[in-house]
């Protein structure tokens, strides 16, 4: 069955894709944004079927060439990365089919090399995600982050350039950083399989545990940058304002949160809860550097007069709600943290798309400039407002589920200042985005007619913004059915 | 002492020295083409660590030979950085291509002038 072969398939399958693009596009450039969505769909299938293989039999351990893990490369998928493949690449399916038309007027006669780029980034993210080789997890973080480069540098202002240039010095110095770290537990360890690496760290710890505290060290660095944890954000507003609008969806909603899952994977899964807790005490600092965060990117974001970059800070800020979540060491707030990487998605692509629907029909930036959208774009401004109810966190949406897992588990861990930081950063949101609402909707523009995007654009930011609502709905039930499994497996309590 | 801290060890010597090399002028370098090529430094100073975290002492080239009892080294660590340079090699041809499309559009790779051309 092709089934049986899916983990390997959610890579391969946009990989092969990537390479066939421009023999399609020689045959017919019309044809590939259909291609390409078709490809996204099928892997959304395989990783589908992936989470319900793990949910019917338990985690797969799925070996490349006949090598039996820990000397073979091995995809090792449980709960926690088949839930977060399904996210990614169901993001990234939707973000395909918007990226149709706004490609097209973006990038005009470059729909080849953008689609091809678009591909590979999917595969290095779907890699990064599925596998369980942390050598592979570096491959896999720079053929993501290359393509993440490309596609940033192909902006429309030429300030585009030295945004991506400046990321990829960043990125690759983070990198380096992570090679580092793999190297050093290699040296004490001998082993590069994650579940292998897991059983033999302690021992290694026992015998040498100044290496294992520098790989500590250095994975704590290079992820914080990969993830863009507040002092080392800088890229991020930057790359995301820049980047074309199909590219800021899809890098906002995905790449940083891979990051934020390959971090609590090294963070949980190799080194252990205890050996954070005990004996670097990583936890407290990674919670206070994600209050801070929220509180910062809410506070820049309220400076920006720019729509794109405002939504970059409030990513920065975003980022701080997973990290926090992760770092308070409980359950409660562990699911708050993994629930705020799905729900971050979905919120941040469907924003940057809004931007970006706005910037393909009137070019428009300013957030001062946005008067009478509310009357000419009237079904994006309501999902706008839907999604930015979310953000804030109104219950019944996604946003309020994430802020009340983690809210409840600060209180667990008795850390009330981080109740009052989430209910601080909920107020900033609101004065930031409460500037948009007002200029959407309270100001009357001349002319007025609807003007409204394509359909193709119209349905995904729709879909998404429906699914805001929805999921907050469904997070009371079936989501908590994954959930609980998930958490166990990285923080049992 | 000395021999054990500096002389035993000297390959990590070398290897941090030359990543410090690296960060400095990915840090410090005004000109894009030097900080691509402090990347490169800091990037080679990490395979070097690697090439040398592989070496058995007496041990040979790792190519099985038939009924004899030898020590090979460790040749993981090698593969891995057959990778690690492909990558580099990638990262920098990337580099260098926005290095040249930022001399076509500000008309120089110095960062202070783009800076001031940017605002």
């Amino acid at each position: 069955m092709i089934f049986d072969n899916a983990p390997a398939l959610v890579v391969i399958f946009p990989l092969i894709a990537a390479v066939a693009v421009p023999f399609i596009g020689y045959y017919n450039k019309r044809l590939i944004p259909y291609f390409v969505t078709l490809i996204t769909f099928c892997s959304l299938i395989f990783s589908i079927s992936n989470l319900r293989t793990v949910m019917q039999t338990g985690s797969i351990s799925y070996t490349m060439g006949g090598w039996e893990p820990p000397f073979g490369i091995e995809y090792a998928i449980d709960y926690l990365n088949g839930f977060v493949s399904i996210v990614v690449i169901f993001i990234i399916f939707i973000v395909s089919i918007y990226a149709k038309k706004s490609v097209e007027q973006e990038l005009p006669g470059r729909t080849i090399n953008f689609y091809t780029v678009f591909l590979l980034l999917t595969a290095g993210l779907q890699g990064l995600i599925v596998t369980g080789d942390l050598f592979n997890i570096y491959v896999f973080l720079e053929i993501s982050s290359i393509a993440a480069y490309a596609l940033i540098s192909v902006g429309k202002s030429r300030d585009a350039l030295m945004a991506s240039m400046n990321y990829l010095i960043i990125g690759t110095v983070s990198a380096s950083f992570i090679l580092l770290g793999i190297g050093y537990l290699y040296m004490v360890t001998g082993t590069l399989n994650m579940a292998d690496l897991a059983d033999r760290l302690p021992l290694a710890f026992d015998e040498r545990p100044k290496v294992v505290l520098a790989a500590f060290a250095f994975f704590l660095v290079g992820f914080s940058i990969k993830v863009g944890l507040f002092p080392l954000h800088t890229w991020m507003p930057d790359a995301y304002s820049l980047a074309p609008s199909a590219v800021s969806a899809m890098l906002a909603s995905t790449f940083t949160k891979v990051a934020a899952y390959v971090m609590i994977r090294v963070m949980f899964t190799i080194f252990k809860p205890d050996f954070i807790i005990s004996t670097v005490h990583a936890h407290t600092i990674l919670a206070w550097l994600a209050a801070i965060a929220i509180i910062a990117g809410s506070v820049l974001a309220i400076a920006q007069t720019d729509f794109k970059r405002m939504l970059a800070y409030s990513s920065v800020s975003q980022i701080g709600y997973i990290i926090l979540g992760v770092a308070l060491m409980n359950q409660i707030a562990m699911t708050g943290g993994i629930i705020h990487i799905m729900n971050h998605g979905i919120m941040k692509a469907a924003l940057f798309m809004v931007a970006g629907a706005i910037i393909y029909k009137t070019g428009i930036r300013n957030i001062n400039d946005f008067k009478g959208l509310g009357k000419t774009m009237p079904y994006t401004s309501a999902a706008f407002t839907l999604v930015a109810l979310s953000m804030i966190g109104i219950p019944p949406t996604v946003g309020f589920v994430s802020k009340w897992y983690l809210a409840l588990g600060a209180i667990e861990a008795g850390m009330w200042v981080f109740v009052g930081v989430i209910m601080l950063s909920s107020l900033l949101n609101i004065v930031y985005f409460w500037r948009v609402f007002e200029n959407m909707y309270f100001y009357r523009a001349e002319g007025g007619k609807v003007d409204e995007v394509p359909l193709s654009m119209l349905l995904p930011i729709l879909i998404l913004a429906a699914l805001t609502f929805l999921l907050g709905v469904l997070a009371l039930y079936p989501l908590k059915e994954i959930m609980a499994p998930m958490v166990q497996i990285i923080l049992p309590g | 002492m000395i021999e054990d801290l500096i002389l035993a060890k000297y390959n990590y010597w070398i290897y941090v020295t030359l990543m410090m090399i690296g960060f400095y002028a990915v840090i410090a370098k005004n000109n894009l083409v030097k900080k691509v090529i402090g990347l490169n430094i800091f990037s080679t100073a990490i395979f070097l660590f690697y090439i040398s975290i592989g070496d058995v002492i007496g041990g040979t080239e790792p190519i099985y030979i038939h009924g004899e009892d030898v020590v090979y080294v460790n040749p993981i660590p090698h593969v891995l950085i057959l990778t690690g340079i492909v990558v580099s090699v990638s990262i920098t041809a990337v580099a260098l291509a926005l290095i040249i499309k930022i001399y076509e559009e500000f008309g120089t790779i110095e960062e202070d002038q783009i800076l001031e051309l940017q605002s």
